[in-house]
């Protein structure tokens, strides 16, 4: 018996959502008293810091590429040499693409997108958001094998100070029938994907034009933060698409939604409220947004921003 | 091109969301169910754009019961040709996953069309098992879908920019904003859909893997603590100091 965790990485660096997966599975396997062992695609430098995030094994393949079969194989063999019982994904791309499958194979009951460590005390009961954010599911699994992928940012990382011993895997993987053919980068302002970021400013028709972005930008930049926009202004084609949050778009939970000139409609809290601090600037004082917000600014962006940059100048050069 | 679509309901996106009284089940009373958006926006308008200009059919097919009804006749109105629905409770993912593949099975579909999530469930998981089931190759949250030869090319974006991905037919497909534009049904495509084919199949033997133990809603959040705008340059401060989080 043990806790299998696919940690994904880019690049040799593990991001922070692949160390949580792998926390996730080392807490899981300390309270059921079994072991847990990562897996992994590509090289990386000794045990890529798995061991200090609590995996006692870090199998390491050489796959290229990232077919879902290819890379469902690959688990499955893992699974069985380790003979996990548990299996741990985040829920990332690279969890979406291969848990489900994973678990369809073993006929594994899933939960996907845990926000909580199991429940164990009778029976397995796992926590996740459901209805957008707007409630909250205890989910029992029933069968003995189980796959669970991590939400992003809602466990957080308890670091153990081990290392993982390190050992090279391979498995018979079939062919792969999906390809990429290119990549193309997007430039993005700071380099700081929106998904992964800790502080995401965001703005919304309020700021009335495209033109008017440039101080959206300026505070991201001076507070380190990812920058984000509602639907109409990413359809109108005022921001890019992969900056649209919401329901329809990405679901984020920073640390800090900065929102302005949001109105704060249901659909767009759903991509934005499981964020741990919300800050609502907006001239509206009946502006929904304000029912989710833990500080609220009744005011006009033009004004208001300004200011937040100027304050936000002032502290980064004190520190 | 022969498609197929699974096609989800999901509540209407204002709904006020309440549980049973044992908090185990979704309380449906006064909800207004709408067809999943990912399903009908992208991968329905998609399916329907493929048929367009490649020929071929559009299917689509629902797990759940007889009250899915009204969800099936929209698709039908916004153009699909014939509709399924399996007879079967949405127990869990793995269940309402092998009710589709047991349908789909050797019928020869080019492309399973599913949407990215459904909006009450939010998995991401049921085309993924689809896929397994019917040992298909996948590409989930594609925001682009273009037929080359034998091959379907997706867009997807990843963190920081875009990938193009060549995945060999038949295969199975989560569909992302982006992938269409919305579609309004038209009066013709309405009274149309009132006489398309829709088709109700007994549910395949699958066995139910996981239970809502309870349900319960997130923590009310404390009062919003104002700021004038005026001392707008405080927020700094106060996120450092007392939010902790820059
Ligand atoms: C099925 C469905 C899915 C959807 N999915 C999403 C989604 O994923 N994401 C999303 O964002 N929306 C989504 N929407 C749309 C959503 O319902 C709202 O229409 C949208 O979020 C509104 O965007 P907004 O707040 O930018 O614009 P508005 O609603 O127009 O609000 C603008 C706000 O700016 C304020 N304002 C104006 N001028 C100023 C100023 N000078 N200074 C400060 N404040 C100012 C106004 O008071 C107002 O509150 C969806 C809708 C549906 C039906
Ligand atoms: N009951 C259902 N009937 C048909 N398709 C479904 C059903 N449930 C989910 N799907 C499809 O699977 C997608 C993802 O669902 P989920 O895994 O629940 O997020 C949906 O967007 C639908 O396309």
């Amino acid at each position: 018996m043990a806790i299998l965790v696919f940690a994904d990485q880019h690049n040799g660096t593990f991001p922070k959502s692949s160390l949580e997966a792998v926390s996730y599975a080392a807490r899981l396997a300390q309270t059921t008293g079994t072991t847990c062992t990562a897996l992994t695609t590509g090289p990386v430098e000794g045990d890529g810091g798995l061991g200090q995030a609590g995996a006692s094994r870090l199998l390491v393949t050489d796959l290229k590429g990232q077919d879902s079969q290819q890379l469902t194989r690959l688990v499955l063999a893992a699974a069985e040499k380790e003979a996990a019982h548990i299996i741990i994904f985040s829920h990332d791309l690279m969890g979406k693409l291969v848990a489900p499958r994973v678990a369809a194979r073993l006929g594994a009951g899933m939960v996907s997108g845990a926000t909580a460590l199991p429940d164990v005390s009778s029976g397995f009961v796992v926590r996740r958001n459901v209805f957008s954010g707007k409630a909250i599911a205890d989910i029992r699994v029933d069968t003995e094998k189980k796959v669970i992928t991590v939400t992003p940012n809602s466990v957080g990382i308890v670091m153990t100070g081990g290392a993982a011993q390190v050992e090279s895997f391979s498995a018979d993987l079939g062919e792969a029938r999906t390809h990429v053919r290119e990549t193309r980068t997007e430039s993005n302002e700071h380099g700081i994907p929106l998904p992964e970021a800790d502080l995401v400013v965001s703005a919304g028709r309020g700021l009335k034009g495209p033109e008017h972005w440039g101080i959206i930008e300026e505070l991201a930049r001076e507070l380190g933060a990812a920058t984000a926009c509602s639907r109409p202004v990413s359809d109108i084609g005022w921001r890019p698409h992969h900056e649209h949050v919401g329901q329809t778009g990405i679901t984020i939970r920073p640390n800090l939604y900065i929102a302005i000139g949001i109105s704060g409609a249901i659909q767009h809290l759903a991509g934005v409220n499981g964020s741990k601090t919300i800050v609502v600037v907006n001239k509206d004082p009946e502006a929904p947004f304000f029912k989710a917000a833990d500080y609220g600014i009744v005011g006009d962006a033009f004004e208001v921003i300004p200011r937040l940059i100027e304050a936000a100048r002032q502290f980064k050069s004190a520190r | 091109m022969k498609i197929l679509v699974c096609v989800s309901k999901a509540p209407d996106t204002t709904s006020r969301i309440a549980f049973n009284a044992d908090q185990t089940a979704f309380d449906e009373n006064g909800v207004q169910f709408i067809v999943n958006p990912y399903d009908e926006w992208y991968g329905l308008v998609r399916a329907l754009e493929l048929k367009e200009t490649l020929g071929g059919t559009v299917t689509t097919i629902s797990v759940g019961g007889a009250d899915y009804e009204p969800v099936i006749r929209k698709a039908l109105a916004i153009g699909a040709d014939d509709a399924v629905r399996v007879d079967a409770p949405e127990s869990d993912a793995l269940y309402v996953a092998s009710q589709i593949a047991a349908y789909a099975r050797g019928k020869g579909f080019d492309i399973i069309l599913c949407g990215k999530e459904t909006i009450s469930f939010n998995g991401s998981v049921v085309p993924g098992m689809v896929a397994e089931l019917l040992d298909l190759p996948y590409v989930p949250l594609a925001t682009k879908l273009d037929i080359d030869g034998q091959s379907a090319v997706l867009e997807r974006e990843v963190s920081g920019g875009v990938e193009v991905i060549e995945a060999k037919l038949p295969v199975v497909i989560s569909a992302a904003k982006g992938m269409a534009e919305q579609r309004i049904p038209n009066m013709r495509g309405i009274m149309a859909a009132r006489t398309k084919p829709l088709e109700t199949v007994a549910a395949a033997d699958a066995s139910v893997t996981t239970a809502i133990k309870a349900y319960s809603m997130p923590p009310a959040k404390g009062a919003c603590r104002y700021i004038e705008p005026e001392q707008a340059g405080d927020l700094i401060r106060i996120l450092h100091e007392e939010a902790k989080v820059i």
